[in-house]
């Protein structure tokens, strides 16, 4: 069965290494935080200028100058610290992040990104995403195979304004794990009940099937 | 010691007139100038070209310039939670340049230590890159970006001196220290305006240097625009 959106975030946590510095994005992304394994050390990044983001505060105790890039209230852990939007560009522009995780619209199989604008649609803006993917040498994409309609995201070639150009690496959906190859998506790990047949159905790019492909275990 | 202190919001404001160029600190609605911004709203001052990271939300923050048609065209990264931002560039009455977060931070930084220009890879290959100069450095291909050239930055900060020192709170930090100093004049309100030689010279995250006008500013409001909390049990 495909996986849930929580699902995906678990799949994604167990790319976590010790030591990461991990930047997440909005949406599933997000959710990866309450899925790190207990013998590792992580530490999230927030754009807007903390390191060490801990959880939501506990009712009565949020904090206005203390949100995430999201906007949300939050808290730190211990070992947090706070700096300005040129200091946390620098993280991110200098490679001192170890990881992205980011969500997107389309994904192509040379690894261009689209996720900040549908021309005539809708027009929010692109916020760190093109800093991040131009930068991050490990970008995790974290979505879903298919739009509502139930058209394929992942494509030869994006439809919609790129966000960044060649920059993932690994993509992560409700049915599969899938890295860029050099001609195409390669399919490395399937959701538990999902058939490879299913995964090529949904995949409009060219999807290759790597030799030693299996189901995810959690 | 050089006083930097003024004493109302409309002493701190003076010489702003339509059609200038402005820098406003904050990310969404955390750590903006909102004592600044209800004053650009009273006096009515038009054709303003703002550069901000957002434009707030249709009742705070720069929401309010534009509720009052006051800005011909913002310079931001993000723009979501605002409907009547969304109308205004819809139908073409604001210009509206959309730039990368990271690229916003450094443009700012860039005018406030001297450098016209920079090459960063955020934007390469997308229409952010359309009409620039790129080259590659490293066998990676570069934007070349250019420096603001603002008229007013106003910035929010937690606590400064009577000399411009400055020390922000937590996430309220963000955009403001790198905008002091990257306009011809730049302004700062805080919650807390202390004597000089109040603050710890090593703790000081800001020195007065970039700061022209420094003045406290009262019963602030701080609007939480996603209030995301977790119950005890």
């Amino acid at each position: 069965m495909a996986l849930d959106k929580n699902g995906i975030a678990q799949r994604i946590a167990q790319e976590l290494q010790d030591g990461y510095y991990v930047n997440l994005g909005i949406g599933i992304p997000t959710l990866v935080a309450n899925y790190i394994p207990n013998e590792i050390a992580v530490e999230f990044q927030s754009e807007n200028g903390v390191l060490g983001m801990g959880p939501f505060p506990f009712e009565g105790e949020e904090d206005a100058d203390i949100i995430n890039a999201g906007k949300q209230t939050i808290t730190t852990l211990d070992g947090a610290s706070f700096f300005d939007s040129a200091t946390s560009f620098a993280m991110i522009r200098g490679k001192h992040v170890d990881l992205t995780i980011l969500g997107a619209m389309e994904v192509s199989q040379t690894g261009d990104i689209a996720n900040w604008k549908i021309p005539g649609k809708m027009v929010k803006g692109m916020g760190g995403a093109m800093d991040l993917v131009a930068s991050a040498e490990n970008i995790i994409v974290a979505m879903m195979h298919t739009n509502r309609a139930g058209v394929s995201k992942l494509l030869k070639k994006c439809n919609l304004p790129l966000t960044g150009v060649g920059c993932v690496k690994k993509i992560i959906t409700e049915l599969a794990v899938m890295d860029i190859g050099p001609t195409g998506f390669i399919l490395r790990e399937t959701a538990p009940g999902v058939s490879i047949d299913e995964i090529i159905k949904a995949t409009a790019g060219d999807l290759h099937i790597a030799e030693d492909v299996h189901e995810m275990s959690f | 010691m050089i006083n930097k202190t003024v004493s109302t919001v409309s002493e701190a404001l003076e010489g702003v007139q339509n059609g200038m160029t402005l820098m406003l600190g904050g990310f969404g609605l955390c750590g903006i100038p909102e004592k600044a911004i209800a004053e650009l709203v009273r006096i009515q001052v038009t054709n303003l070209t703002c550069i901000s990271n957002n434009a707030g939300v249709d009742t705070f923050g720069l929401g309010l310039l534009l509720q009052q048609k006051q800005i011909k065209k913002m310079i931001a990264s993000y723009v979501g939670e605002n409907a009547e931002f969304e109308r205004q560039m819809l139908s073409g009455e604001m210009d509206v340049e959309l730039i990368p977060q990271g690229t916003l931070a450094e443009r700012a930084r860039a005018a406030q230590a001297g450098f016209p220009a920079f090459y960063t890879p955020a934007g390469y290959g997308t229409e952010v890159a359309e009409g620039k100069e790129v080259r590659e450095f490293n066998g990676k291909m570069h934007v070349l970006e250019q420096a603001f050239d603002a008229d007013f930055a106003f910035i929010k900060a937690w606590k400064g001196d009577e000399a411009g020192n400055l020390i922000f709170k937590g996430t309220a930090r963000n955009f403001n220290p790198n905008m002091c100093g990257a306009a011809k004049i730049t302004v700062v309100e805080v919650e807390e305006l202390v004597s000089a030689g109040s603050l710890d010279p090593n703790q000081i995250h800001v020195p007065g240097i970039f700061v022209q006008r420094i003045f406290e500013g009262t019963d602030y409001e701080k609007r939480i625009e996603q209030r995301t909390v977790r119950s005890k049990t």
